[in-house]
């Protein structure tokens, strides 16, 4: 098959923040440079992030990078690579002063300049008091910024291929990445993206999960090529989970329902949490609420005919309270539970939000591999940003507007390097090997060649399913070696799924069978990675590593402080050191301390 | 021009996990039957912003444009 070649000084795969924010600094650079998406760019799920940017201003209140570095140690468990962690704080008021620049509609104080509100987890002064250091554009500002970096590049003269979706990493023998291929979903056409730069910005995997915030559009693309391709995938066990998605939908119902009298119950009517937390009940944080969900199902207290889910009730508040301070909730259990939440209970399980592991990257936003003894190498052309990739900055788990920052820092940064890097000539457009096409186009002819296979919806719902039942927020060991097994055979029955329709031209079951390619990566690494991690951290949180003294809320520093890596080839598991020293001798290390609240 | 209805499906792909199941169920039940110049007018509507054909759909905001509200409509009832 004749496959068409096109050359760029650098191709990026996805559009959202990080990918706009990297295409703007090549763009504005001269490099002439690609990005390819499957969505038009302002779809991309960016567009979802309501809570706002972190960044210590100080408009507010007084703050600095030193009390924002801090919070986001504490907050990843110590798991955050700490030169990254400093490199992005110091880098935040750059970034979102800059966006400011390009138009984009921050919310404002009384004297002009960007108002900061108050985000869980962030403080003043290493943890003593709440700060106002969360940059917001009223409730939309994912929204907001995506539309004001795509202006910018589209100033920049940035060239977009909209939907088209990315296939796999073309690698020669020396393992340097050379590009991509990618299908031009109007044509069905596969061609070879042949490039200097390689830049991976496609965003998180939320829906391996049956139960996930993520819009349909997060399958991991980017994490599924990198694995595919032979790089490791980091600390993939650490989801952020959110208690209150509706169930069998994910809708998130905000935390202000509980906050305005919204009680947890059983399938016996039980107020629950009353026995998890007896002072603060339904109000307790969001991970004991998500655990103690999580027990009441699993010893079969769960609600409905598969007694898979709880309900959060709010019959017993007046309607004119429901319909004046939680009108939008109420649609949404109208819309996604079919139910009237002023006259029934609305079912809630805990749901998958956040993806803090991925590709391996230094704060640079080089792909960096084990290699000759070194376990962050570099990746020749290789570069990520953004939720698909691991800098690591959030670590076991990532503090709410921390994401909008990551994905602007690591987005500018991958590009200044890559920038730096084609300047110095040091980025070289290698020749292709012969066969740069041959892995996409086997998996194009098997697909359409498959006979008596599986569905690509079957495979994909016992993915989902397998995934939240054996690797949920709250984790089990039996489950877990039980998920190891099962994910191993779904993974297996996704090598055989077939579609009926093999049209070329708009073929959307071709592209959800690609889809599952990649999540089914991304399932798999979860499960071996979380199965292997003998401790609590963050948001892995097993039954059989509880709270003692020599392991406070379970963690275990002395043998699991360490970075997982996972190989897709083999199964493999292998892991690197937790970077403990900050970039600069600007700040000392954050000690190892227990993460109290 | 006829519009392919092929695209118009991919395209009901959205930012937002609220509209996705919105239109999942459209296209369960609504899609297949679309004449083309209410194909047409669903492929004006896609073009719209995320937030406010969400807004529409839930009935917090009016939806101004006549020619939008059908579907809006049948987006609406599921």
């Amino acid at each position: 098959m004749n496959v068409a070649k096109r050359t760029f000084d650098a191709v990026i795969v996805g559009a959202g923040g990080a990918g706009l924010r990297a295409a703007l600094q090549l763009s504005e650079a001269g490099l002439k440079t690609a990005v390819l998406t499957k969505v038009f760019p302002t779809r991309s799920h960016t567009v979802a992030a309501q809570g706002g940017v972190a960044a210590s201003l100080g408009n507010s209140t007084e703050d600095n990078w030193h009390w924002h570095m801090y919070d986001t140690v504490k907050g990843s468990d110590w798991l955050g690579d700490q030169d990254a962690i400093e490199f992005m704080c110091k880098k935040a008021n750059e970034v979102v002063i800059e966006l400011e620049h390009y138009g984009m509609p921050f919310d404002r104080t009384d004297n002009g300049k960007i108002y900061q509100r108050p985000f869980g987890g962030h403080s003043m002064n290493y943890g003593q008091a709440p700060v106002m250091r969360s940059c917001a554009a009223a409730d939309r500002t994912g929204h907001a910024m995506l539309h004001a970096l795509y202006q910018r590049n589209v100033r920049a003269n940035t060239q977009f291929f909209v939907e088209w979706m990315a296939l796999d990493l073309i690698r020669d023998a020396d393992g340097d990445v050379l590009g991509v291929t990618a299908m031009e979903m109007e044509t069905g056409e596969v061609s070879i993206f042949h490039a200097k730069a390689t830049i991976f910005a496609t965003g998180g995997a939320g829906r391996i999960y049956y139960s996930s915030t993520n819009a349909f559009i997060n399958t991991g693309d980017g994490v599924g090529m990198a694995a595919r391709a032979g790089i490791p995938l980091e600390d993939m066990e650490f989801w952020q989970f959110h208690p209150t998605g509706v169930a069998g939908a994910g809708v998130l119902i905000t935390e202000g329902v509980r906050g305005e009298g919204g009680i947890l119950r059983n399938a016996q009517g039980e107020r629950f949490m009353e026995r998890y937390a007896p002072n603060l009940k339904d109000l307790a944080s969001r991970d004991v609420v998500s655990r103690a969900m999580t027990t009441e199902i699993n010893e079969g207290r769960g609600c409905g005919p598969d007694k898979d889910h709880v309900l959060l009730d709010i019959t017993h508040l007046a309607p004119d309270t429901i319909m004046k301070r939680l009108p939008g909730i109420r649609e949404i259990a109208i819309q996604f539970a079919g139910v009237d939440p002023i006259k029934a209970p609305i079912p809630v399980v805990p749901t998958c939000h956040y993806q803090m592991g991925g590709i391996p990257t230094n704060y640079k936003g080089q792909v960096v591999v084990p290699k000759d003894g070194n376990p962050n190498s570099p990746v020749a052309g290789f570069y990520a940003a953004g939720e698909c990739a691991c800098a690591s900055v959030h670590g076991a788990n990532r503090l709410g507007t921390n994401s909008l920052l990551d994905l602007l820092v690591f987005g500018k940064s991958a590009g200044e390097t890559v920038v730096e890097d084609f300047q110095s000539g040091q980025l070289k457009l290698k020749p292709l090997p012969a066969d740069a096409a041959d892995v996409s186009l086997a998996r194009l002819a098997r697909l359409d060649g498959q006979t008596n296979g599986e569905s690509v919806f079957d495979v994909g719902l016992e993915m989902r399913r397998t995934m939240q039942k054996h690797a949920g927020v709250f984790r089990f060991d039996n489950l877990l070696k039980e998920g190891v097994q099962k994910i191993g055979e779904v993974a297996e029955r996704a090598k055989r799924t077939q579609i009926a329709d093999k049209s070329k031209v708009w073929n959307v079951a071709r592209m959800e069978a690609l889809e599952l390619d990649n999540l089914i990566e991304v399932a798999r690494a979860t499960m071996v990675s979380a199965e292997a991690r003998k401790e609590s951290r963050g948001a892995h949180v097993r039954d059989d590593a509880p709270d003692t003294a020599e392991n406070p809320n379970g963690r275990d520093d002395a043998n699991w402080l360490k970075h997982t890596l996972w190989y897709s080839e083999g199964n493999r598991l292998d892991y690197k050191p937790v970077n403990l020293k900050p970039l600069s001798d600007d700040v000392e290390p954050i000690a190892l301390a227990k993460r109290t609240y | 021009m006829t519009i392919n209805r092929g695209r118009v499906r991919w395209q009901c792909r959205r930012a937002l996990l609220e509209l996705d199941l919105v239109f999942t169920r459209f296209l369960e039940r609504h899609f297949d039957r679309l004449t083309d110049d209410q194909l047409a007018d669903l492929d004006d509507l896609l073009r719209c912003d995320d937030y406010d054909i969400w807004a529409w759909v839930n009935g917090s905001k009016a939806c101004e444009n006549d020619r939008w509200k059908e579907m809006i409509g049948l987006l609406r009832q599921g």
